[in-house]
């Protein structure tokens, strides 16, 4: 299996003002991320808005540069200057009625990429942004509409054409279908699934729905606060969580079962600020589980049986 | 006797294209102390049957009713002063976004006491002290502090549980949540679920939850109405409905659920849901419903309570009841 992406302890932090007289605050939206991406698979990054996962996705597809870390795109240092690595990673936003210019014909949508990185003449172009509009379940005849004319499930299909108009290697999907019915979910992410067994993509999968997320994903990474709390096979992950937060994370999303009685971990409070997270491990305050060690120490990601985890008092 | 009957309720707006039919003919029940979960994707009308029976609708809707009834008065022949005095008082209202419905001008404390003023006549030191309580109630830490916070000062759910605690300042027998969680974490939805179903046990209020969601369906509902492009296909206990669809909209929609897949697709419908120029004859369902018949383009059928009222001429699982 050949690496997409290798990213070892990726790191951004924002610097905020507080104004004339205060001291500039950190904000550290990802603090330390390292994961591996294999071609024609599958990692999920899930957490709660605030976690860092769009940060990680905006790092990934080189929109902003890494305070701290490396990433390496097939094996090379990320440069955002390579014409090959921009083709190499492509990126589908959540809102297709905002990720989509209202005033550009489809035409127009899909061939900006090709007309920027590529030298193909306008015949060839076009006859590109038929297949790919096929590709992903829409009429070619429809090239010449607007974004105002289709549904948003259709406008999804435009966005991930989008994506792939260049031949990708890596598409980030932040969160593609949560902005959608479930109807027109369940097409995308089929459409999703076809792409992948046809061109061996891999996905980094941005989402904060798990039932999305296990249907989905081969790996899951749960992050926190800027911080991987756990990671690992996906299987492995929803069968037997081993962080407190990951199994409260699961405990909390309804389950469509209104006979399974289950025990739900309501968890108090909500996610700290980041401009001063506390001290010792970032759920502490939050955590059933914590302990003097916890507000003492930040525990580090480390091995435990087939999964990672930072926790000192593990739950599964 | 049922605390909230509607029969036959139509709404139709006013474009540019003639008149666009939102709310088709759908019926809601509901007893005292329940709680009722309308379910339905966008523009399934779910939202506007709601908003037309609180009288919130612009001009350009036209409502028409049977029947409405709340707690014995009839909404369709009261004038709009009565009106004002129910809704906000029995009958209230939380909204998707709670950043967006309250008021970014005016503190929380303030926005609380103008419904204990308008509603319940107190005065200010009366409506401080209930104020506090109230938001003891939906549990917000150091509610004496919060009261002359702005709404932008607070998060998502903290603002979430204002509008709760704004909703309840008048005892209402009835509240209303349009798609409560929308716009939350999960950690903080089952929070806000929580919150939702033990203030209706306390209080025994009805409560109608509209929302998207299967999961949250499944997790609080007791009975489940769902809808489909303004019509009412199904009704039934939410243990018949998860086991039993009677409608092929409800089982199809279930059935595209991650959680319920086998394999690595999702059984997914074809189509999307017919808009105002496309409403076919008939089942409005038939052009995406695996199971029709050629009869399905002329006159449909409710079937019976026992078959779910399924608005179909071949309902799904019918041995089961039968």
């Amino acid at each position: 299996m050949s690496i997409a992406i290798n990213a070892v302890d990726l790191k951004k932090h924002y610097e905020v003002s507080g104004g004339m007289f205060r001291q500039p605050g950190l904000v550290k939206a990802l603090d330390g991320a390292s994961f591996t991406l294999e071609a024609g698979k599958t990692l999920a990054v899930v957490g709660e808005s605030g976690c860092g996962k769009s940060t990680l996705a905006r790092l990934v597809t080189m929109i902003e540069t890494p305070t701290a870390g490396t990433l390496d795109i097939e094996g090379k240092p990320a440069d955002s200057s390579s014409v090959d690595h921009r083709k190499a990673v492509q990126i589908v936003f959540q809102n297709p009625y905002s990720s989509l210019n209202p005033r550009h014909k489809i035409r127009t949508i899909l061939e900006e990429p090709l007309r920027l990185n590529t030298d193909m003449s306008a015949q060839e172009r076009t006859k590109r942004a038929a297949e790919t509009m096929e590709r992903v379940g829409l009429r070619p005849e429809h090239i010449e509409r607007y974004p105002h004319m289709f549904s948003g499930g259709q406008r999804q299909r435009i966005a991930i054409a989008r994506a792939l108009m260049l031949n990708p290697r890596v598409l980030v999907l932040d969160e593609p279908v949560s902005a959608l019915d479930l109807s027109i979910q369940a097409q995308v992410l089929n459409i999703l699934a076809d792409l992948q067994a046809e061109l061996g993509l891999a996905y980094l999968f941005i989402s904060h729905d798990l039932s999305v997320v296990k249907h989905i994903a081969d790996d899951v990474m749960v992050m926190y606060l800027g911080k991987v709390v756990e990671s690992g096979a996906a299987k492995d992950v929803f069968a037997n969580p081993q962080h407190p937060y990951t199994k409260a994370l699961l405990s909390a999303t309804p389950n469509a079962d209104p006979v399974a009685k289950k025990e739900r971990i309501v968890l108090t409070g909500e996610l700290p600020s980041p401009l001063n997270p506390p001290a010792g491990c970032a759920f502490n305050p939050r955590c059933a589980h914590a302990s003097d060690q916890c507000r003492a120490s930040a525990p580090r990601l480390d091995k435990l049986g087939d999964i990672e985890v930072a926790c000192f008092h593990p739950v599964g | 006797m049922g605390l909230l009957d509607i029969r036959n309720l139509s709404v139709d707006f006013q474009t540019a294209g003639g008149l666009f039919r939102a709310v088709d003919g759908v019926d809601i029940q509901c007893e005292r102390g329940e709680i009722l979960s309308i379910v339905g994707e966008s523009g399934s009308g779910k939202s506007v049957s709601m908003l037309a029976m609180m009288g919130l609708l612009p001009w350009t809707a036209k409502i028409t009713a049977e029947k409405m009834e709340f707690d014995g008065k009839d909404l369709t022949k009261i004038t709009k002063r009565e009106r004002r005095k129910i809704i906000g008082k029995d009958m209230a209202m939380i909204f998707q976004e709670p950043i967006s419905s309250l008021n970014p001008c005016f503190t929380v404390g303030f926005q609380l006491g103008e419904s204990l003023k308008l509603h319940l006549g107190m005065n200010r030191a009366e409506r401080k002290k209930r104020s506090i309580e109230l938001l003891e109630m939906v549990g917000i830490p150091a509610p004496e502090t919060r009261l002359s916070a702005f709404p932008h000062q607070l998060s998502g759910g903290m603002n979430q549980r204002v509008m709760i605690a704004m909703a309840l300042s008048g005892d209402p027998k009835l509240l209303i949540a349009d798609e409560p969680t929308t716009a939350l974490d999960v950690t903080i939805q089952a929070q806000i679920l929580d919150l939702l179903v033990s203030l209706q046990k306390e209080k025994e209020m009805a409560l109608i939850l509209i929302t998207h969601d299967m999961g949250v369906v499944a997790e609080t509902a007791e009975r489940v109405q769902v809808q489909y492009a303004g019509q009412r296909v199904e009704e039934q206990h939410v243990t018949g409905l998860f086991t039993d669809p009677h409608h092929p909209y409800t089982s199809a929609l279930l059935n595209a659920l991650p959680e319920r897949a086998v394999g690595r697709k999702l059984p997914s419908i074809p189509g999307v849901v017919p808009g105002q120029y496309d409403r076919p004859t008939g089942c409005l369902f038939a052009p995406r419903c695996a199971h029709v018949q050629d009869d399905c383009h002329g006159v449909v059928t409710r079937q019976s309570d026992a078959l779910g009222n399924a608005l179909c001429n071949h309902p799904l699982n019918a041995e089961v009841t039968a």
